[in-house]
């Protein structure tokens, strides 16, 4: 159950993409999801789905792995081909279901929608599958500290971020630990009706939220041990460096971008 | 026979790149009334071992025989039942806690197992007795304002109440301090001796298995590196050093003297014998001298 969650899990390899600054993934991904939302064109839709397999391959990540990230968002992308192909009203009449109506615009238009989530969620993985998560949490720290000025507080979110992060694998291994102990205890965690499944499930989260307490709370002792005291005047052991990959993965975007506007894809 | 480990093989997240071979192929037979120590270095397969015994691992290769019914064959055994007499105390089993009350943690077990209630009583009362946790001193007490010590044998007391014929530990004595320690190894044979209750010991502290097994299974890499009896285990000193063990303490004091050449056997497990071991020796050179 729990390990076939792909989003926002890092997959270790070598490649261009992993390579590439975390800063400089995160504002390219913006500009990329920014340019999803101007194509309206099929032919557009079409060109940015070969780019996006370009950069899967330029990942060397098994296909599958973005495949398997669709499946959380599947039920959203149905149903937004659903509402559309039903509510968005223009052109022909195709199908008619008592007071419904299916119209080609409405098909049209969530056909594009699909796409543009499907897109948008491959290209975002695209992002967490090749940045390790403390790299992500140090872009993200970095591109936000201009913030900190007007009062944001950049490196305590960050911070927060990267523990949670850092603890989303200790948790899963520690329930799949107290589940195990429980089923040797003869629990059963797949049986039942909804009421016992909820029920069942008072073995596993009670200790589960004991460990996690008493973790937070060593974690935060171990800290200030360590003279933790927030973001000011820290220094870091790894600073992130701008190489010239960086540069030629912006004039790759770049270059998309003005296409797509330049043409009218 | 009571268990039988054929040709066990176990791959962690096969096919991800975070692939890892934890058991290869590993053969272990478990006879009744059997005081087995598993011993190995961290990360040797230990656990991944025992895991296996009563169907929380799927085995990738190979399979476990348990009273000759095949656990992973063609038939899905009931795994209710197996896991009735295959106890399985997990490393820091008091983390598993979450009842109200001791008497509900404990009972958690044997109601799972479908007990009638009126008999419910008397297996939690047992099973604290065989901890030695006073009934009615802890029944009503919540688990979670117990001591570390006494926390871990009400989570032992929740796997013995639903009356195992084997008991597994997954180094059931980590992190307690030498009284508590040795309380819980004397509460070990106990139920080994007075309960007859098969015990598979997992450990790496080799003091401990030299004192409780009648027999040993040195893990390495994935693989059941030697076996047998503690003194046989212990004589080959230098290999159980190369695979980061070691030998009981005495033990290595007797090869020692044994080595400056000194007559004494060095297959000794205890202090009380290598205590008379020592006094004969002695006793002898004066004899020769006078």
């Amino acid at each position: 159950m729990i390990k076939d969650i792909t989003m926002g899990q890092y997959y270790p390899a070598k490649s261009y993409l992993h390579d590439l600054d975390p800063r400089m993934k995160i504002v390219l991904l913006f500009f990329y999801v920014i340019l999803i939302f101007f194509i309206r064109t099929f032919y557009g839709f079409l060109f940015i789905a070969f780019i996006t397999y370009v950069m899967i391959k330029g990942s060397h990540l098994p296909v599958k792995m973005f495949l398997k990230s669709l499946r959380p968002v599947l039920v959203i992308i149905s149903f937004t081909l659903f509402l559309h192909a039903f509510f968005t009203k223009g052109g022909e009449v195709l199908l008619t279901l008592g007071p419904l109506t299916v119209e080609s615009a409405g098909v049209l238009t969530g056909l594009f929608m699909t796409l543009r989530l499907m897109i948008l969620v491959i290209t975002t993985s695209l992002l967490t599958l090749t940045t390790s998560p403390i790299a992500l949490t140090d872009g993200i720290e970095y591109l936000l500290s201009p913030l900190k000025k007007v009062g944001v507080p950049a490196h305590e979110m960050a911070m927060m971020m990267t523990i949670s992060l850092r603890f989303v694998p200790i948790l899963i291994m520690e329930s799949s630990k107290i589940m195990k102990a429980q089923q040797a205890r003869g629990a059963d965690f797949n049986r039942g009706s909804v009421v016992e499944r909820a029920k069942n499930m008072v073995p596993l989260i009670v200790p589960l939220f004991v460990s996690a307490f008493r973790r937070a709370d060593e974690l935060a002792t171990a800290m200030e041990a360590r003279c933790y005291r927030g973001g000011e005047g820290r220094t870091r052991l790894y600073t992130l460096q701008l190489t010239p990959k960086d540069f030629y993965a912006l004039t790759f975007v770049v270059l998309v971008f003005v296409l797509v506007l330049a043409t009218g894809l | 026979m009571l268990l039988q480990v054929k040709n066990l093989t176990h791959v962690y997240m096969p096919g991800s790149p975070y692939e890892h071979p934890a058991l290869n192929k590993v053969n272990l037979e478990v006879h009744k009334g059997d005081f087995l120590g598993l011993i190995g270095r961290t990360g040797s397969g230990k656990t991944t071992l025992v895991q296996h015994l009563n169907g929380l691992l799927k085995p990738s290769e190979g399979t476990i025989l348990f009273q000759g019914r095949d656990l992973y064959g063609e038939q899905k055994p009931n795994w209710g039942e197996i896991r009735q007499k295959i106890g399985l105390v997990f490393q820091y089993p008091e983390e598993q806690l979450f009842g109200e009350t001791v008497f509900e943690d404990v009972a958690f077990g044997p109601r799972k197992l479908g007990i009638p209630e009126e008999t419910i009583e008397e297996r939690v009362k047992k099973a604290l007795e065989m901890v030695t946790l006073d009934y009615a001193h802890f029944k009503e007490r919540s688990p979670f304002n117990l001591s570390r010590g006494e926390m871990r044998r009400v989570a032992m007391a929740g796997v013995l109440s639903m009356e195992p014929e084997v008991l597994v530990m997954d180094e059931p004595s980590s992190g307690l301090d030498p009284r508590g320690r040795k309380m819980l190894l004397d509460q070990v044979k106990q139920f080994h001796r007075q309960a007859g209750i098969t015990i598979i010991f997992v450990s790496h502290n080799m003091e401990e298995v030299a004192l409780l097994a009648n027999r040993l299974a040195v893990m390495e890499g994935g693989q059941i590196a030697l076996e047998g009896s503690p003194e046989e285990i212990f004589m080959e000193a230098e290999k159980l050093t190369s695979m980061g063990l070691g030998v009981p303490q005495v033990t290595r004091l007797m090869m020692e003297l044994n080595h400056k050449g000194k007559q004494v056997k060095s297959n000794i497990l205890s202090v009380e014998e290598a205590r008379q071991e020592i006094l004969n020796m002695l006793e002898k050179e004066q004899g020769g001298r006078s």
